[in-house]
């Protein structure tokens, strides 16, 4: 690699400066038209909403209105409106005296919305509790074959007959009333701890199974590990193990559905842990400035694997990240059903409604190890796990709240349980005897026909296998 | 270095009627690789207006297109989304906040529902921190989804390669990283009529793409561009000029260098055959081996260091195709494995000099002949 260190050629580089002209960087002319202060009012400001009560979150409105108090309330101020306040972009800005700086949490942390108390009673002004008995029941139904499908694949996991397993344990009630208080049409870009919300959709313990299994009938062809799972079908876009990079996606499919006029909203869930990622960040960003139909919710489980989230933020929680963003939010008691659901369903018609994307941050606690890969008990304590599973199960909770109205019995319970199991036993069996996918599958899908060196490469692999088939698993586990 | 010296006059000579024609193909002129372009020539227009062209094109031919990026509103940095929003509305063609992972990821989604997102990232150089997003993300939505998901309407532009003062973040030729990865596909023009049939390729192809484009041609590069709406295969390498004693592969900007060479190298009695890869991954192999087992070497120039640059990939699989028939080692003629120096742009940046450039290229042609 001869480089020739020839001495510069004035003649030439001139000429080819000359015919570049300004390019490279930027146009300065255009930059020198004055830049226009006046921000129309972003339409989410609009429509109030009756949601709309946080106080928090009546920031922006307020800022408008109390410049038009000001002019009202003292006439000589207006004399010297323009040296009061700054007119900005985003709206005017008031000057003080007063150096104050802000401080860098509120007074008190921001409330937890709920519905039931820790006996599953309603609480004194909850005047949000639309679920009738059909859907309150399948909601029990769910939350209990979440927790046996949970109980069975991990045990699974142990035996060696799937390689990984993930329990949403301590989150069924996130997991099962939002999906509830959701429309089929509504997108889900999940993180990994939401199989609730596809069981809540219909798919099946079957194909929960085929998945975990990897074999020929999982949609996802045995690519990925365990509980990656993703159904077209069923709007729930394809797990990824990539921590928070679904957020954005949500954002870009939430504008598409709003350019295309659609009666639906995207959710994407995610973990404390995700938020400190810079996608997350992006997304609520990008969502507020593109008033895109997002909902964006945050499972505060207090744990990210190991580290617990005074190591991983010093915020007060998620929810008054939303603020900052110019994005509405609201914090809810994660092991509350009926809290989630209303919250959900609030926040879906304020996104739909009014274009514009929802915050929600639900504070519950991760009541089983991260993965079958982690042992808990090396960094916390066993008696705040078992708190959590024993005074705040959601389920049970949930449970005391059905019951109560009448909707619910024990001999319910029994058959419900016996009839999961079950189901449960039986899909592993068929899902561990069902062959694994084709080995075409392997180059199928990276592009959408398969490339010059993909099909050279398969018919290399597959001289391969015929040439020393010892050093090769059977046939019958991956068909030729 | 004392070749090169000596040949000062000669080139600068070569080199002043050769920026003045503008880019195009070989200097035997129209060339049958555009057999799939309707033959009415368009009107001279430069690399970025045949961008904006396709860019229009694009959003006139298909309502679910949408062109976004940093100040791409106004026109873009560059100039290539000029008139756009007005044409189209703010809906389709906006600016997005200064975030290229969020740019990237938003893309993503908007693509897996049905979408063409055409994404600008202002510099090849910012690219990276959406990186996460184009190798983990669109690169594998369809592949881990089994086909039930793809984002294959995605495409990526970002302006790339040294030019003026760029110094080491306006400069950075980064295709090499993006060809590792299986599921997007890497694709970069030489010229205005290429950029343009190319980028509208990329952008109807249902596989994610990025999309290089050379800024140092941007105004420097003209020629005639057919107005219609034409699509240049992806994948497919073009023999730009035929010769029979060594086989040159280039992309993108280099490629005027390497032409240059090849005018010089003729008059030495140098017979070169000179192939513009275009689309990096998939790439196509099949021409470049053909070619090399004709002429019995190989040269491959790219501006990107030199370590682990795609010439590595190119020289290890013709290698491995060729030994027999190889002459020579494999050469290659490439950046050097530093960032890029503003005040030595000069010395090492081909075009910044271009004679430089096509200097080093022709001493290693000859080197190469007589060994
Ligand atoms: C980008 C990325 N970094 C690291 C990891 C490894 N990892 C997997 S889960 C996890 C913790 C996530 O915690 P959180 O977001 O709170 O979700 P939770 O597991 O509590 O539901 C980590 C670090 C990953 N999957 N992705
Ligand atoms: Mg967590």
């Amino acid at each position: 690699m001869a480089f020739c260190l020839t001495k510069a050629k004035k003649l030439i580089y001139n000429h080819l400066k000359s015919k570049m002209g300004s390019l490279g960087i930027i146009n300065h002319g255009n930059w020198t038209h004055p830049v226009s202060f006046s921000h129309p009012i972003p339409q989410n400001l609009k429509k109030p909403d009756t949601f709309f009560t946080n106080n928090t979150t009546l920031f922006a409105s307020r800022r408008f209105e109390s410049i038009i108090a000001g002019k009202h309330l003292d006439s000589l101020r207006n004399v010297f409106d323009e040296i009061e306040v700054l007119n900005f972009p985003g709206g005017k800005v008031k000057f003080t005296s007063e150096m104050k700086f802000l401080s860098e949490s509120p007074e008190e942390r921001i409330h937890c919305y709920r519905v039931l108390d820790d006996n599953g009673q309603p609480t004194v002004h909850s005047n949000s509790v639309q679920i009738g008995e059909e859907v309150a029941v399948k909601m029990y139904n769910d939350m209990v074959t979440l927790q046996l499908m949970d109980s069975i694949f991990y045990e699974a996991q142990r035996q060696g007959r799937i390689s990984f397993y993930l329990t949403t344990i301590g989150e069924e009630a996130i997991n099962i009333a939002s999906a509830a208080a959701l429309n089929i049409d509504d997108l889900i870009f999940p993180q990994y701890r939401e199989a609730g919300v596809l069981l809540w959709r219909g798919f099946s313990l079957q194909e929960f199974a085929n998945q975990c299994f990897g074999n020929r009938d999982d949609n996802g062809k045995g690519r990925q590990m365990p509980i990656h799972y993703g159904s077209k079908k069923h709007n729930y876009f394809t797990v990824a193990s990539t921590v928070a990079t679904q957020i954005s996606h949500a954002v870009g499919a939430a504008y598409a559905l709003k350019m295309d006029g659609r009666d639906a909203c995207t959710v994407t869930y995610f973990g404390d842990g995700g938020t400190s990622t810079g996608d997350f960040h992006a997304a609520l960003n990008f969502a507020a400035v593109m008033e895109a139909p997002v909902i964006f919710f945050c499972r505060n489980n207090g744990w990210a694997i190991s580290t617990p989230v005074s190591d991983q933020f010093r915020s007060d929680g998620i929810v008054v990240r939303g603020q900052a963003y110019g994005v509405r939010s609201i914090r809810v008691d994660g092991n509350d059903a009926l809290a989630i659901f209303s919250a959900i369903q609030a926040a879906r018609r304020m996104a739909i409604g009014e274009s514009r994307p929802v915050l929600i941050e639900a504070l519950t606690y991760r009541a089983g190890h991260h993965s079958t890969s982690d042992d808990s008990t090396k960094y916390r304590p066993v008696h705040e796990i078992e708190w959590w599973r024993v005074a705040r199960d959601p389920v049970s909770r949930f449970k005391k709240w059905i019951e109560s109205n009448g909707w619910w019995s024990d001999e319910a319970e029994f058959e419900l349980r016996s009839s999961v199991r079950k189901q449960l036993l039986h899909a592993i069996q068929v899902a561990e005897k069902v062959e694994k996918p084709a080995i075409a599958e392997i180059f199928t899908d990276v592009y959408d026909v398969p490339p010059a060196n993909l099909c050279e490469q398969e018919t290399l692999l597959r001289e391969t296998i015929k040439r020393h088939p010892q050093d090769y698993p059977s046939h019958f586990q991956f068909p030729l | 270095m004392a070749t090169s010296l000596r040949r000062f006059g000669r080139l600068a000579l070569i080199s002043r009627n050769w920026s003045g024609r503008g880019f195009s193909t070989s200097p035997s002129g129209e060339i049958n690789s555009y057999s799939n372009i309707q033959q009415s020539e368009g009107k001279s227009i430069n690399l970025f207006s045949a961008i904006n062209q396709a860019l229009h094109i694009a959003l006139e031919t298909d309502p679910r297109s949408y062109v976004f990026g940093e100040d791409v509103g106004f026109g873009g940095v560059f100039r290539c989304t000029t008139g756009l929003a007005d044409r189209f509305g703010k809906h389709r063609v906006f600016n997005t906040p200064l975030c290229e992972q969020g740019i990237v990821g938003f893309a993503v989604g908007l693509a897996a529902m049905g979408n063409r997102a055409i994404a600008e990232i202002q510099f090849a150089d910012y690219i990276y921190p959406a990186f996460d997003q184009i190798v983990n993300e669109a690169a594998k939505f369809r592949y881990r989804s089994g086909n039930q998901f793809n984002c294959g309407g995605l495409t990526i532009r970002a302006p790339y390669g040294a030019v003026g003062h760029g110094g080491h973040y306006h400069s950075q030729s980064p295709e090499a990283f993006f060809c590792h990865v299986p599921g997007i596909k890497v694709v970069i023009p030489r010229s205005p009529r290429q950029a343009k049939g190319l980028l509208l390729s990329c952008i109807r192809d249902p596989n994610p793409v990025v999309f290089f484009e050379p800024k140092w041609l941007y105004r420097l590069a003209v020629e005639e561009v057919p107005e219609d709406d034409y699509m240049l295969p992806l994948s497919e390498s073009e023999i730009i000029q035929e010769g029979s004693d060594i086989t040159l592969v280039g992309w993108g900007a280099q490629l005027s260098i390497m032409e240059q060479a090849c005018i010089e190298a003729e008059k030495d009695g140098i017979s070169c055959e000179l192939i513009d890869l275009k689309t990096l991954i998939p790439w196509d192999k099949e021409t470049v081996e053909t070619s090399v087992r004709k002429t019995g070497r190989l040269l491959i120039s790219h501006e990107a260091p030199v370590t682990g640059g795609f010439g590595a990939e190119i020289s290890a699989s013709i290698v491995e195709r060729c030994f027999l028939r190889l002459e020579a080692p494999v050469a290659r003629i490439c950046g050097l494995d530093t960032p890029l120096s503003t005040c030595f742009r000069t010395l090492l940046y081909a075009h910044q000099e271009q004679d430089i450039g096509c200097n080093q290229v022709n001493n290693k042609l000859l080197a190469i002949l007589l060994l």
